[in-house]
């Protein structure tokens, strides 16, 4: 008459670890449920649309030479701002772990602002500073420095959009990091630089990676911070996600879909890439 | 006079050093993150406050900002209960597949924001799958408030089973394991153990989710239709004014958007700060 424990009563499902914890069901249900709606349907338009268009026709609209224009700068931008974030976001992420000075918390709370600021205010703001006689264009213009409507500038506000990626990435690995290693290299006569070059930098390498896979892949795709600086010239400002656009407005579905059906495939592409490089190194390891 | 910290050892680098890699950082963080942040204030008040009070307070501006507290009313609560559900089932058990549901929860991520709203313009749209059929019932998404939503849904999803996700795995079941022994109903359990348990983090993940689903852009760019009054949402705002060169217009309505990453922000630190969120004490 007595149950003991209903979860001792229930039939489990075979294919988890058995746990007393209720609610596997209904969670798993909920998730699942919510996923499929929302993400899972939805993203399988784009193949769709695209599996219905016919190889010939998604070549000449997906590879058409305004979108290879657009995607070599797209990808080119992103590379380029992955490449100074990841110098620059290690750098910041080292003062922030590793030295103490005055503001350090205000710094280290900053770093997050291009996730928390909205990416159209980010534009408007970061065009005002760039634009020929903006606070920084204006040190720039004699110099003969063009930043605003070019590709420089797509590449400056790339590099708003993906520090944090690097810091944060960086970061708790570099804070784990014990001294014993590097007491070890100095005590066998390992300079500083030698020492980082040689010890920090191999064991902070996969971090580092994850964070300029993070802060490139973000940059591909961005829209909003660089629409403002970019000028959106066709054919030299011009980024693959803002040519997505300009096709939804002329009513031309089918190129919208093969540019965005190209840009996930080589986003994902990279970013499956670089887990198996580090899933190859972590073996390496051992 | 002699800090501990400041005495040159083997591992550590000598004052110059120090000095030096410090500026560098410090300039690059100004350069790039302090003076955008700054611009946006200073330009919002170029011309006083009367302007500022005006550009905010205007019709449209209004409507704007009455739309985007409804998307972020409606985005916000369902993907914080989809998070901590998703969080439940991914950190409190194990099970095959768990890996590949992890990166299915982070595919928005990685999906362009414009790419984010192509799909519901592709499915809802005139000519998109279910096109016909909305049309044939009268029924509007794209170009309409529902398209917005569905569009910062997306964007947003993973935001709370992010945050939650390790916070909760790293606390173990020991906690709930105890509860229920001692008589606990699931609810209870989940009512007065996990909820206490993973608050802060929860507060911190909506608090991310809201400011996302606020400031998004891109995607609800491509399903809003810019109408005025309408379907425009601060940031498209923003966007409107800056194209028609209310400067002024543009920075101030931007500075609310500003205004509320700071927030988000400083509860962040305080939060961080108080209770090592995620129990790495890397920056205290």
């Amino acid at each position: 008459m007595t149950t003991p424990s209903p979860t001792l009563a229930l039939p489990r499902p075979r294919w988890r670890q058995p746990s007393v914890l209720p609610g596997f069901g209904l969670g798993l249900s909920l998730t699942l449920g919510w996923l499929t709606l929302i993400v899972l349907i939805p993203l399988s338009a784009i193949f769709l649309k695209t599996a219905g268009m016919g190889w010939a026709e998604f070549v000449r609209v997906g590879f058409s030479p305004r979108a290879l224009t657009a995607y070599r700068l797209s990808f080119g931008t992103a590379a380029m701002a992955a490449l100074v974030n990841a110098f620059f976001g290690l750098l910041v992420a080292w003062v922030l772990v590793r030295y103490a000075f005055v503001g350090k918390r205000v710094v280290a709370a900053l770093v997050d602002l291009p996730f928390a600021l909205p990416t159209a205010v980010a534009g408007i703001a970061l065009t005002s500073l760039y634009v020929p006689n903006g606070w920084v264009g204006r040190w720039l213009t004699p110099l003969g420095i063009k930043v605003a409507f070019t590709p420089l500038g797509i590449t400056v506000a790339l590099v708003f959009i993906g520090l944090p990626f690097v810091v944060r990435s960086v970061e708790p690995v570099l804070a784990d990091l014990g001294h014993e290693v590097e007491e070890a290299a100095a005590t066998l006569g390992a300079s500083r630089w030698e020492t980082f070059a040689r010890v920090i930098l191999p064991a902070i390498g996969p971090a580092l990676l994850t964070g300029f896979a993070l802060a490139f892949a973000r940059g591909v795709g961005e829209y909003g911070s660089v629409i403002f600086i970019s000028g959106n010239m066709p054919g030299r400002t011009e980024i693959a996600p803002l040519l997505i656009v300009t096709r939804l407005e002329e009513f031309d579905y089918a190129g919208a879909t093969a540019i965005a059906a190209v840009m996930m495939v080589t986003s994902f592409g990279v970013l499956l890439g670089i887990n198996l490089l580090q899933a190859a190194a972590r073996r390496r390891e051992g | 006079m002699s800090a501990p910290v400041s005495a040159p050892t083997a591992t550590t680098e000598g004052p110059l050093a120090r000095f030096v890699l410090i500026s560098l950082a410090l300039i690059f963080l100004l350069l790039f993150l302090f003076l955008p942040l700054l611009a946006v204030f200073a330009q919002a008040l170029r011309a006083g406050w009367g302007s500022y009070a005006a550009a905010v307070s205007s019709p449209d501006a209004l409507s704007a900002i009455k739309l985007t507290l409804l998307v972020a009313a409606i985005a916000v609560p369902l993907n914080t209960v989809f998070g901590v559900a998703a969080s439940w089932v991914i950190a409190k058990f194990h099970f095959p597949g768990k890996a590949a549901l992890t990166t299915l929860i982070d595919l928005p991520f990685s999906v362009s924001p414009v790419v984010s709203g192509l799909i519901f313009v592709l499915l809802f749209g005139a000519e998109g799958v279910f096109g016909p059929w909305l049309r044939a019932h009268d029924l509007k998404i794209i170009f309409a408030v529902p398209g917005i939503v569905l569009a910062t849904v997306f964007i947003t999803f993973p935001f709370v089973a992010r945050e939650l996700i390790p916070l909760m795995e790293e606390q173990g079941n020991q906690d709930e394991e105890a509860a229920l022994s001692l008589g606990a109903s699931g609810w209870q359990c989940f009512r007065h153990v996990t909820l206490p348990n993973i608050r802060w983090g929860l507060l911190y993940g909506v608090l991310l989710c809201n400011a996302r689903a606020m400031g998004e852009f891109g995607a609800v760019s491509v399903v809003s239709g810019h109408i005025r009054g309408e379907t425009n949402t601060m940031p498209l705002h923003v966007e409107i004014l800056y194209n028609e060169y209310d400067f002024v217009g543009a920075f101030a309505v931007a500075s609310l958007l500003a205004g509320l990453a700071l927030v988000t922000l400083v509860v962040k630190t305080l939060l961080e700060w108080r209770f090592d969120l995620h129990g790495t004490g890397a920056r205290s």
